[in-house]
């Protein structure tokens, strides 16, 4: 049995699934064959006799490019107390992620060079899938001043986001939307009005009055979502939405895209499957910024994903340490671990009741945000890094937090069946997942 | 069984019952001479305060004292929790101590809930956050039931901050259970969203809010309130929201006038509302002893079941 990391030499099988490469347009029961770390064939009537090779039986499961998360964080360099580049990507190689982009509130911030390096080599040499680092918008984070955006491109960061916090000032997110269009380098924003949030912890409503919590309005998301889309629409410059939780918001996205505003946007898993009845208790698991929202909310986010108003399905995946869980609802960090899960709440709350085709959920998934980034993942193209995974959605499984390979386990979901598991990760041509078990 | 009163939003209205009737036998016991009974003999009552308290605080103490119970208080600033030891460590050190009845106010809202399912002791919530103050409006409803005989049917108006109460949430679980009808009013930015949904009124002019009521309820203003913007002074608070002898004319006749206390004389009530026949507050204090001991002795033997 090979393992990650090895060389790329094994050659590879993967034999009668049903491959859907929407890149390709390609949806059909057919073999892949993976040589040398790349797609070598897509077809039936591969030649291969006498070749060594490990031949992966995968009749009625699905065979589809790895996922692409464009939004989640690492915490490595500097909080390595909640995950670290070998956990996070062992975890979300167990979620049927290949490629990863990380934001960039490590300690030190992503904000110049030596630190995209650090996160690049240390990915390579550890890493058990691709790891693309995004840089800051803001030197530290700090609002104040532009990172070297050139640099970091030229360092290898994919995108550059201040996310955790907003760009608060109006115009600076001008100023970076304009700079880093010239290097085609996609800014993401985390939506967020610092004075309507005010210090709440959870959606403004009636589970916040009846929990006697402060409470975050939807407006403070809104306003900034419509902030950047009219930045964009004025100057012509490109913007992608992060974690997009409201109705508000999903409506204000789908008109700029009407109107040919240069817009994408991404939602999370929890965005479409919880609302802020997970409080209920002070489950501090239900913590997270944006906030979890309403049944409304719910709805609204699953029209937008049927109707291409929001481009991806990204985790925001946010280890923490149980400490900074198991407190105060108030003093409880915000965020939840989302590798592990992604794929298998698609799958259960999209695809099955028919929200959305499984095909659409591989666009969100994979293709949509590799092309947000500007990478050539999420297809099955012949010559092509093999980034493959298979899975089968019409096995169960029930998720068990204990078993994550995420350092933390800060999830919402413990016990939930899901359905989907990817039972073998590809990633460059090395088997990192196989039947369901980590390498 | 019940190990812990987190809020009156769990309790059934049976188990609120059979606290107020044992609250009135405990009251009988403050008028007596020698306030000592060995209901809690042996038994050792921590006062947990992570914010500044006097009446709630001095009222738990007494509420042991007078049953015979071991009490001992530690206050602790909110800020030292975040630079020092976590709550649940100080709980959790508190109940190795062989505490029987952790008492705890904290300003952030589900703390004794962390803490409840963790210690063995008795968690009894003395306010947390905007959440719940279950025995203040036990408190409440006891001062109510022996001026006016019964809950069931009263009209009950809650007038202030509403927002940041936990006092004004408490009232609505316990006084809705019991059959009142309860209204809030304040100014618009002091009303939290989904108000309607707890079961009350919401109105937006102080007559409105009390017109025909049974009792008028104010609820301390608190001046920082101001200063984050919420309502331009309270010069102008008191002139839209404040109750007067004129405004208190709106409500019934015999319209009790209560407050949680500490009152500020010239916002809430003016000082002639205050210090008038209505007012019960004074009483309230004494009710609010009566409560605690009655919850202390209950939670003591397994609960609030009869």
């Amino acid at each position: 049995m090979i393992t990650n990391r090895k060389g790329n030499t094994m050659k590879i099988l993967i034999k009668g699934g049903r491959v859907i490469d929407p890149a390709n347009n390609i949806d059909k029961v057919t073999d892949i064959f993976i040589d040398k770390g790349v797609i070598s064939e897509v077809g039936e009537d591969i030649d291969l006799e006498g070749i060594d090779m490990e031949v992966i039986e995968a009749g009625g499961k699905i065979v589809t490019p790895g996922l692409v998360d464009m939004h989640c964080h690492l915490r490595d360099p500097g909080q390595e107390y909640k995950e670290d580049i070998e956990t996070g990507t062992k975890s979300a190689a167990m979620g049927g992620i290949t490629s990863v982009a990380c934001m960039p509130n490590t300690k030190p911030v992503i904000d110049c060079e030596p630190i995209v390096s650090y996160i690049k080599n240390k990915a390579k040499e550890v890493g058990y899938v691709n790891v693309y680092p995004i840089g800051s918008i803001s030197k530290g984070l700090l609002g104040k001043e532009l990172s070297e955006i050139g640099e970091l491109k030229f360092a290898g960061a994919v995108a550059i986001s201040d996310d955790g916090r907003p760009v608060v000032e109006s115009g600076l997110m001008r100023r970076a939307m304009e700079y880093a269009d010239m290097f085609d380098m996609t800014v993401i924003s985390h939506c967020e009005d610092l004075g309507l949030a005010d210090g709440g912890c959870m959606n403004e409503g009636f589970m916040s009055t009846y929990l006697g919590l402060k409470g975050i309005t939807r407006a403070s998301e809104e306003v900034m979502v419509s902030r950047d889309i009219l930045i964009a629409e004025a100057t012509g410059t490109a913007i992608h939405i992060a974690h997009v939780s409201t109705r508000g918001s999903v409506e204000l996205v789908r008109q700029a895209k009407k109107r040919g505003v240069r817009v994408t946007c991404e939602t999370c898993p929890h965005y479409f499957t919880l609302t802020e009845k997970a409080c209920d208790g002070f489950n501090t698991n239900a913590k997270m910024n944006p906030p979890l929202r309403t049944d409304d909310d719910v709805e609204a986010i699953k029209e937008g994903l049927k109707d291409g108003t929001i481009d991806c399905i990204v985790t925001d995946h946010a280890p923490h340490h149980i400490d900074e869980k198991n407190c105060e609802f108030a003093l409880a960090y915000n965020g939840i671990v989302g590798f592990e899960t992604s794929l298998g709440l698609g799958l259960k709350y999209l695809v099955e009741p028919g929200v959305l085709t499984i095909n659409e959920l591989i666009e969100k998934m994979s293709v949509n945000p590799a092309r947000i980034l500007g990478l050539n993942k999420g297809n099955l193209s012949v010559n092509n890094a093999a980034d493959v995974i298979i899975f089968d959605p019409s096995k169960d499984w029930t998720v068990d937090i204990s078993k994550f390979e995420s350092k933390s386990k800060n999830s919402p979901y413990d016990g939930y069946v899901l359905c989907g598991k990817p039972e073998y990760v590809i990633v460059n041509g090395d088997i990192v997942v196989n039947q369901g078990v980590l390498l | 069984m019940r190990k812990d009163l987190l809020g009156l939003k769990d309790l059934s209205a049976e188990e609120i019952t059979n606290i107020l009737e044992t609250a009135k036998t405990m009251k009988l016991i403050l008028k007596q001479p020698s306030k000592k009974t060995p209901h809690l003999q042996g038994k050792t009552v921590v006062n947990l305060f992570y914010e500044n308290s006097t009446r709630t605080r001095l009222s738990f103490e007494l509420a042991a004292k007078y049953m015979s119970a071991n009490a001992a208080n530690i206050t602790a600033s909110g800020s030292s929790v975040q630079k020092g030891e976590t709550l649940i460590d100080t709980a959790e050190t508190i109940n190795a101590m062989g505490t029987d009845i952790l008492v705890m106010r904290h300003n952030m809202s589900g703390a004794p809930h962390l803490i409840a399912p963790l210690v063995s002791a008795s968690v009894i919530n003395a306010g947390d956050g905007m959440d719940e103050h279950p025995t203040q409006a036990l408190l409440d409803m006891l001062t109510i039931i022996e001026k006016k005989g019964g809950i069931k049917g009263l009209k009950i108006a809650i007038i202030g901050d509403i927002y940041h109460s936990r006092v004004v949430r408490s009232n609505i679980y316990g006084l809705t259970k019991l059959g009142a009808e309860v209204s809030v009013g304040g100014p618009s930015t002091l009303i939290p969203p989904g108000m309607e949904q707890l079961g009350v009124k919401v109105f937006k002019s102080i007559h409105e809010a009390i017109v025909d009521a049974d009792v008028v309820m104010g609820l301390r203003i608190q001046l920082e309130r101001q200063k984050k913007g919420l309502f331009p002074s309270i010069r102008e608070y008191y002139r839209f929201f404040g109750v007067d002898d004129k405004r208190l004319k709106f409500a019934k006749p015999d319209a009790l006038v209560m407050h949680p206390g500490p009152v500020n004389r010239g916002v809430e009530f003016s000082s002639s509302v205050i210090d008038g026949e209505q007012s019960v507050i004074n009483e309230q204090v004494t009710s609010g002893v009566a409560v605690r001991m009655a919850v202390m002795y209950m939670l003591s033997r397994g609960g609030f079941d009869n």
